[in-house]
């Protein structure tokens, strides 16, 4: 019996309807596509209209299968599929062409435009004729969550889980949560003292009973899928026996080898070999590090372990890999800070009073290496003249070409914090100050009336040459006053360059062990920028804070709180559902040469000893398709991806391949202005 | 290695001293300079802003004359590197213009399919391709006790300059670190040297003069080395005008940094062009590099 298939193209508004003609499309296919009962299009297909008129047809024309030509399947599949299951219609008989992504948005000549879209609609119906019916899985969800992060956003989704009796890994790859915000003295707009606020969660978190903190460990590995994650986590070797210790700090006192600490005190501080970042640390726990410590360069000292009245001090401690059952994933992996040096016209590294944000931040920190005291390099000198670079590294088309989206404020947080601690003049150089915020705007009128200076310019230069003997021994900033139209040359003593925020170094290997992606800019990219901020593309995983882009605390906390909210949500329906587009072995042809196994990424495919053949565990399998394409008798097939519906499809995309109107169509390709590096 | 090589007008008349040390430097590093056969102008600052299809043409006439077995151009002063590069660059880019540029060659006889010549500056050539190892190697004179400060100008680096950081270029100050200079960080190693300033308005040219003599000064450089003949013209020749204006007392030797190289590598003055500038090198050369410090070195 021949199906009958509905086709239904959209205009969506003038997004589609603006460069492919619909209407054209909707009549070629209905008078060319065999077994195409009714072709129509509409205005928008998504709007309950439209899925109205689609329902109506399926019902009163008997159709049998569903082709919708509108926008991508990530945006609208399963508001159709929906559709097609309220008319009892198996939503699996449905097929999506993209002709908005893939034909609208990328394309400029109408003509062109629409035969690409003729073939795409067809390519689809002729596949939706070999379409079968599918019915999706329910599998339970484990309720424990990994968190991967122990920054703000990280310790808020925490605490927002465990808070409401779920269990919580948190693992983090320094020896103590915290983050960056531990490192910060102030924090805007509020002015209140970061450690102040930050330490109270951090505690919480260490003394959760719901929380598993793993701190000094690693994500390594991710298998499994939403609902069911297995993880492997890396505890690195600390040396110091995590149940033993007391944290009372004697061992860090004592140790006799000091180094310069580039990560807690951005290289203006030093620590010990032994160690806990900070005072406050969760955990307490302090660790070696090998590349410092004595015993492990010239095996002498073990000082630690002599004095340590708990014994706790393991010099023959392994790592270990923990594997965890987790249901749902959330990254806040964080951000790191833009390395300055690659502004040489500023001078960081080759001029010692220009600094970084970080070292500013400890610099400020009353716990920080100059007990809060703002001071020159040579650690006396109070400066006269401060100035603070906005954009070291944003809004930069050769370096990053986003706003860092913080700096304006902490620039006017620094501004305040000098003028609070010595008696010296403040210039900001920025490009816009960007306070739109609740309440942000209110503190750059705090500071232009507590008397910072502001010069629009983007800076050209910090240089140390002087032309005129008020200059000798300063600092010059160079730079375009757009404001008054001329060049100025600013005397200071001390630079602040708002470095920009950056990915994690390693943000892309983090999203390919979570099958996620990360934009063209690097962030970890999110399910939809606007509707969906915190869901990524593959369902179990979240992503908060500034691993998704860059963001100030109250942000990262929403975020971490509203990833906490989804997954709370899929933990109390207690079961998710999974597509069931898998792979399934035909035990008639399977020869039982194992190679499916080998092959299969997720350990979906298991083997029956007995009869000899292999087996799909349809809970792990993602439908990737390898075993298919590897298996040498075609014993593997994928559901919704058959040999058949494949060639079906291309069958209907080469069919317009013979259109005469083709080749008059085809235009001189346009010259495109490229700026090579 | 083998390079096709465009020496420029300059070359040939105001800045003999840096042809004569680029050729022997090049010679002493084993780099093989093809000059281009009936080479023309490349047009300088100005002819592109008079009319830019007819300077292209002008330029691409050189590129087109370049051997067709070789696929690299040496520049060594900068404004002929910058148009060569520009040119060819404009081409690429622009479909039009290199048809235009290409009927304009063809009533000569010739063509030059764009993006065919890669266009490198002898600083590049030497950084990069013969490498620190090898320069390294062929220092027979260690360059140590002279403080020498690196001046870039404009055009090597900005802006289609492709082998540096164009705000604050770094090559030429290790090149001197490997010759075992004492290489000053220079913070107006690409300001303005006035350009043709001194043309137009005297004033406004001796103060950016005095900038670049006095920064170098202040760092103890004893002197400064240029890789464009414009830079180098107008701080020599016009130090002595600097000085009466602002009453001041530079003696700042200005040379090529080829000059100074091929001492490093052992040859002789009087065979890099040493005596052809202005304030006087030699005595300088010779105060920090020791006695015989002008002779070759065997």
């Amino acid at each position: 019996m021949a199906e009958k298939v509905g086709v239904y193209v959209c205009h969506c508004g003038s997004n589609i309807a603006g460069t492919v003609d619909v209407e054209e499309v909707a009549r070629w296919v209905g008078e060319n596509v065999q077994d195409v009962a009714v072709s129509r299009d509409y205005k928008f297909m998504c709007s309950s209209l439209g899925q109205q008129m689609i329902e109506e047809d399926i019902r009163s024309q008997g159709l049998s299968r569903v082709v919708v030509a509108a926008c991508s399947p990530s945006l609208h599949e399963k508001t159709f599929r929906q559709v097609c299951r309220k008319a009892d219609l198996n939503p699996y008989l449905f097929q999506m062409a993209n002709i908005r992504e893939q034909v609208s948005w990328v394309c400029q000549d109408k003509a062109a435009a629409t035969q690409k879209a003729k073939r795409l609609v067809a390519a689809a119906a002729e596949r939706a004729k070999h379409h079968g019916p599918l019915e999706p899985m329910q599998v339970p969800v484990t309720p424990a969550t990994l968190v991967v992060g122990g920054g703000i956003a990280g310790l808020q989704a925490t605490l927002e889980l465990a808070d409401a009796g779920y269990p919580v890994y948190l693992v983090e790859r320094e020896p103590s949560i915290g983050g960056h915000m531990a490192q910060f003295d102030k924090t805007f707009p509020t002015l209140d003292c970061s450690a102040c606020i930050l330490t109270p969660k951090m505690s919480e978190v260490g003394q959760h009973e719901n929380v598993t903190l793993l701190a000094y460990s690693e994500l390594e590995e991710v298998s499994g899928s939403v609902g069911n994650f297995k993880v492997k986590i890396r505890r690195k070797a600390g040396y110091v026996d995590r149940d033993k210790c007391t944290g009372c700090g004697i061992c860090s006192e004592k140790c006799p080898k000091k180094v310069v600490d580039y990560a807690f005190e951005a290289g203006l501080g030093t620590r010990k070999a032994i160690y806990t970042p900070f005072p406050q640390a969760v955990p307490r726990v302090p660790v070696i590090d090998t590349d410092a410590c004595i015993w492990f360069q010239r095996q002498k000292c073990r000082a630690c372990e002599k004095l340590c009245p708990a014994e706790a001090i393991d010099f023959d401690q392994q790592e270990e890999v923990l594997e965890l059952e987790v249901g749902n994933i959330i990254l806040a992996t964080g951000w790191k800070l833009f390395d300055c040096t690659r502004l040489p016209q500023y001078g960081y590294g080759r001029l010692p009073n220009v600094y970084t944000n970080m070292e500013f931040e400890r610099m400020c920190n009353a716990a920080g290496p100059t007990g809060g005291k703002i001071v020159l390099r040579d650690g006396k000198t109070e400066p006269e003249t401060v100035a603070i670079v906005h954009c070291a590294g944003s809004r930069d088309a050769s370096l990053n070409t986003y706003c860092s989206n913080v700096c304006c404020m902490a620039a006017l947080k620094f501004g305040h914090l000098v003028l609070e601690k010595t008696r010296a003049e403040v210039y900001s150089f920025y490009i816009d100050v960007r306070t739109s915020k609740k309440d942000y705007e209110e503190f750059y009128q705090r500071l232009l009336e507590e008397g910072m200076h502001f010069v629009r310019g983007k800076v050209a230069e910090v240089t140390e040459a002087g032309r005129a003997p008020f200059e000798e021994g300063k600092l010059i900033v160079q730079v375009e006053d757009t404001l008054l139209g001329r060049q100025r040359r600013v005397p200071v003593d001390l630079v602040v360059l708002m470095g920009a925020m950056e990915p994690q170094a390693d943000a892309p290997e983090m999203a390919r062990k979570c099958g996620i992606s990360c934009g063209a800019t690097g962030w970890l990219t999110e399910r939809h920028p606007k509707l969906d901020p915190v869901a990524t593309m593959t369902d179990g995983i979240f992503v908060c804070g500034a691993c998704q882009g860059p963001k100030d605390i109250p942000a990262s906390v929403a975020q971490g709180a509203a990833a906490a909210a989804r997954v709370q949500g899929m933990i109390a329906k207690g079961t998710v559902t999974i597509e069931p587009i898998t792979a399934s072995a035909d035990e008639e042809r399977c020869s039982g040469c194992r190679m499916c196994i080998s092959l299969c990424p997720y350990g979906a495919v298991e083997f029956d000893a007995d009869k000899h053949v292999s087996r799909v565990n349809a809970a792990l399998c993602k439908g990737c398709g390898t075993c298919v394409a590897a298996c040498p008798s075609g014993a593997m097939s994928g559901a919704h991806f058959t040999d058949k519906q494949i060639l079906a499809e291309i069958e209907g995309m080469l069919r317009g391949v013979a259109m005469p109107e083709d080749a008059a169509h085809e235009e001189p390709r346009r010259k495109t202005e490229t700026v090579s590096a | 290695m083998k390079y096709a090589y465009y020496p420029g007008c300059s070359l040939e008349r105001s800045s003999v001293a840096y042809d004569v040390s680029v050729r022997e430097v090049a010679d002493a590093l084993g780099i093989e300079l093809v000059e281009i056969d009936d080479w023309n102008c490349c047009g300088a600052t100005e002819y592109f802003s008079q009319d830019e299809l007819v300077a292209c043409s002008v330029v691409a006439r050189n590129l087109s004359l370049v051997d067709p077995e070789l696929d690299q151009l040496i520049a060594s002063c900068a404004a002929c590197y910058l148009n060569l590069k520009k040119t060819d660059r404009l081409m690429v880019e622009h479909p039009d213009l290199n048809a235009k540029v290409n009927e304009a060659l063809a009533a000569g006889g010739l063509s030059y399919p764009a993006g065919r010549v890669r266009v490198r500056h002898l600083l590049d050539v030497i950084h990069s391709d013969v490498g620190e190892a090898a320069i390294r190697e062929k220092v027979l004179r260690p360059l140590t006790h002279l403080r020498v400060a690196p001046y870039y100008g404009c055009q090597v680096v900005r802006p289609f300059g492709d082998f540096d950081n164009p705000e604050y270029p770094m090559k030429l100050d290790e090149l001197f670190g490997w010759l075992g200079a004492d290489v000053v960080d220079y913070p107006a190693k690409t300001h303005c040297c006035s350009g043709h300033m001194t043309q137009i308005s005297e004033v406004q040219a001796f103060e950016l003069i005095r900038r670049l003599l006095q920064s170098a000064v202040d760092r103890r450089a004893d002197m400064i080395l240029c890789m464009c003949p414009m830079c180098q013209l107008n701080l020599d020749a016009y130090q002595r005008r600097v000085n009466g204006y602002f009453k001041t007392d530079f003696r700042m030797p200005i040379v090529f940094f080829t000059q100074v190289m091929g001492l490093g590598l052992g040859i002789a003055a009087d065979r890099l062009g040493f005596g052809k500038e202005i304030v006087p090198a030699m005595p300088v050369l010779e105060d920090k590099l020791g006695p015989g410090a002008l002779e070759s070195v065997a």
